[in-house]
């Protein structure tokens, strides 16, 4: 056989496209009464992988659930999870093929704030019904969208003024360098503010800063009472490190919305981590059955290297349920008639307890959880009970603007 | 007064981790020619290798001091047999060959290990300095720093291993000539870059965020400082760390982390324009 140039580069493509096929569960037979499927896209390699993983593990879990109870409406039904390898390109390029060439029913998934942004208007676009389960700054106002993880007001507002009570009014703030720690540092201004307290400074980080002396230097010469922290990822937990190296974590305390989210108490030393406050919607340590059980569905099938089950393996559980729920009361699959039914202000009882869907901002209510580290684990302090994301409801009515498909930038 | 020695000691750290990380690699590329672009995962290896071995239950000073470099060091070696010795005087080769390498580091280490952070704490404390405190881990980086250069300077220039290897990185056929077998030197050489960057990255897993990908976040720096500094491995590395590491700390300390970066940058960009050849290019010119 000879080999032309240009079947040469046509097979090297062919192979190059094999190689780059993205993992895929299961097959992709298509059949209208085949099986339901359920599309995913999250990071399961590069730098927020750690953080991907437990969601696709909780969504693997849902979805085996949903299967064993017998399907929904008489079907199975099947989950196609893409790793997008912390890559945003990789996340538009399979958001269209999950929508256009396996025509899912519903997506999950989406971890920063800009992958969000990135696949959102693809599946409005495509008319593809996209549940982001991922806790985040709040604003996105999207009659396709459903986003079940916490916000702001949910959760930095019960953080900031327990830890202003406990330590004192001035408080110093450092987060991650891209949307949500820009706006999360809004919203902890905003209530440290509110709360009667003062902000010395904020500082943005890059995500690959990975010497912290000069900022150590700089918050001790601003003398705060409290550090609040919105960093974000691997070479950031190297800041606590630092700043306990410094002897500095006796001194001035810290309160997170970030911190063990991967999981940073189980990794930095007792010393480094104890005594951090953090607030979320779930905590792998809450003691309820449903969270006990959850937890070691989980770890029992992956075993003991199974990154921290935080509240965004909570609430993509969470949200593969709501979503079950959805398609049960409508009785069918279809894209309006799912979001209608879910719009009714469904509920589901998950491992944090009672989460419903807000029609009026697609958000939803949910308990949320005041925590501490102790003993390289979180302690649950206090709970607080159906908190509403009121927030996004200050700017967003998708009762009276059903064509909206803004990502508001809360006015702070 | 007291803030002037804070910032003081965090130029010093900023100096000092400079050298560390960028050691390594001004060994192989300004003795071998070779651009690694695999050192970032040297790196890791090393930090991962305290790591383990902290958590096996080994001292913490013989793990950073000893199990990091002598493991990377062996790697760099078995490396160097496998894929670098094919690829001498291919410069373009030999980055796309060692850029596969680091992909096939991190996936490996992700696959075992996982991608979760992992890490020791720092074993000494800290220190009062006035009003502020600072880690008794900077000093001893610092000093680190020094004796890791004293040692290369004390090997290279009075040691016949040093002769010989800068006679065969000179003119590998003259060398062979005398006797010499340059593959040999090379894998030396090569494993001895391993070995320091092995040692870097172990005495970094304590103030870092120890993660498969970590060497991401060094990789960059330590080019800016290898080419900035220019051929002479010493003298380049020490002036481009010295010149990198203020910049960077004193602006980072000034304005906000990210304008540090951007500065630090900038000054890069315009000591390569004005001189192309680096720092040692210019002032130290055949120095070592």
């Amino acid at each position: 056989m000879t080999l032309s140039r240009r079947k040469f580069i046509r097979n090297t493509a062919a192979g190059g496209a094999t190689l780059a096929a993205p993992a895929l569960i299961g097959s992709v037979a298509r059949a209208q009464d085949g099986p339901i499927k359920l599309g995913s896209l999250h990071d399961l390699a590069g730098p927020l992988a750690a953080t991907g993983e437990p969601m696709v593990y909780a969504i693997m879990l849902a979805v085996e659930e949903i299967n064993a109870a017998g399907g929904l409406l008489g079907r199975e039904v099947e989950l196609i999870n893409y790793d997008t390898q912390s890559n945003i390109q990789l996340y538009s390029q399979f958001a269209q093929q999950l929508a256009v060439r396996d025509r899912v029913d519903v997506i999950h998934g989406g971890i920063t704030s800009a992958s969000r942004e990135a696949i959102r208007p693809i599946f409005s676009r495509f008319r593809t019904l996209y549940f982001y389960n991922t806790l985040y700054e709040g604003g996105v106002c999207d009659r396709n969208t459903f986003n079940t993880g916490t916000t702001p007001a949910q959760t930095v507002e019960k953080l900031v003024p327990h830890a202003m009570n406990l330590w004192g009014k001035k408080a110093y703030i450092i987060a991650a360098d891209y949307n949500y720690g820009q706006i999360t540092a809004k919203w902890m201004r905003k209530y440290v503010e509110d709360n009667g307290g003062e902000v010395a400074s904020i500082d943005f980080f890059p995500l690959d800063v990975t010497n912290f002396g000069p900022s150590i230097s700089r918050i001790q010469a601003a003398e705060p009472d409290l550090l609040l922290s919105a960093m974000v990822g691997g070479n950031h937990t190297a800041f606590y490190r630092q700043w306990a190296a410094a002897g500095l974590k006796d001194e001035i305390p810290i309160a997170s919305t970030t911190f063990g989210l991967v999981n940073e108490p189980a990794t930095l030393e007792d010393a480094e981590s104890t005594g951090v406050l953090g607030s979320y919607g779930y905590f792998e340590e809450l003691d309820t059955p449903a969270s006990v059980a959850f937890v070691k569905a989980i770890k029992d099938r992956h075993g003991a290297q199974t990154p921290y089950v935080s509240e965004l393996a909570a609430a993509s559980y969470e949200g593969v349920h709501l979503w079950a729920e959805g398609v049960r009361q409508a009785g069918s699959v279809d894209r309006m008639e799912v979001i209608e039914a879910l719009e009714t202000g469904l509920s589901f009882e998950g491992p944090s307890g009672k989460v419903v869907v807000d029609p009026k901002t697609h958000h939803v209510t949910r308990n949320t959880f005041l925590a501490e580290v102790e003993n390289r684990a979180w302690k649950v302090l206090e709970t607080f009970e159906q908190q509403q994301p009121l927030d996004t409801a200050a700017v967003c009515d998708l009762e009276a603007n059903p064509n909206d498909t803004t990502h508001y930038i809360i006015d702070i | 007064m007291d803030i002037a020695i804070i910032v003081g000691l965090d130029v010093v750290s900023g100096i000092a981790s400079l050298v560390l990380i960028s050691a390594g690699l001004a060994v192989i590329f300004g003795m071998m020619k070779i651009i690694n672009l695999a050192h970032g995962e040297f790196l890791m290896l090393g930090a991962y290798a305290t790591v383990l071995s902290v958590s096996a239950g080994v001292n913490i000073w013989f793990a950073m001091l000893v199990i990091a470099p002598v493991f990377v060091g062996l790697v760099g070696m078995i490396v160097e047999r496998c894929l670098i010795q094919f690829l001498y005087g291919r410069l373009v080769d030999s980055m796309l060959a060692t850029w596969g390498l680091s992909l096939v580091i991190v996936g490996g280490t992700t696959m075992i290990f996982g991608n979760t952070i992992v890490g020791v704490s720092s074993p000494l404390g800290g220190f009062q300095v006035g009003a502020y405190q600072s880690s008794l881990y900077t000093p001893f980086l610092a000093l680190m720093a020094l004796l890791l250069m004293t040692a290369v300077f004390g090997v290279m220039r009075f040691t016949r291993a040093g002769l010989i290897a800068r006679a065969v990185m000179q003119n590998p056929d003259m060398a062979a000539t005398l006797g010499v077998n340059p593959a040999r030197v090379y894998m030396a050489t090569f494993g001895l870059g391993a070995a320091m960057s092995g040692l870097a990255g172990g005495l970094l897993a304590p103030i870092a965020g120890v993660v498969p990908t970590m060497g991401a976040a060094f990789i960059a720096k330590a080019f800016i400082t290898v080419v900035g500094g220019g051929t002479s491995i010493l003298w380049g590395l020490i002036s481009a760390s010295g010149l990198f590491g203020f910049i960077n700390q004193i602006a980072a300390f000034l304005t906000t982390p990210v304008f540090g970066e951007v500065i630090l940058f900038i000054a890069a960009i315009i000591l390569i324009r004005l001189l192309p050849t680096g720092i040692s290019g210019r002032f130290f010119k055949g120095r070592l």
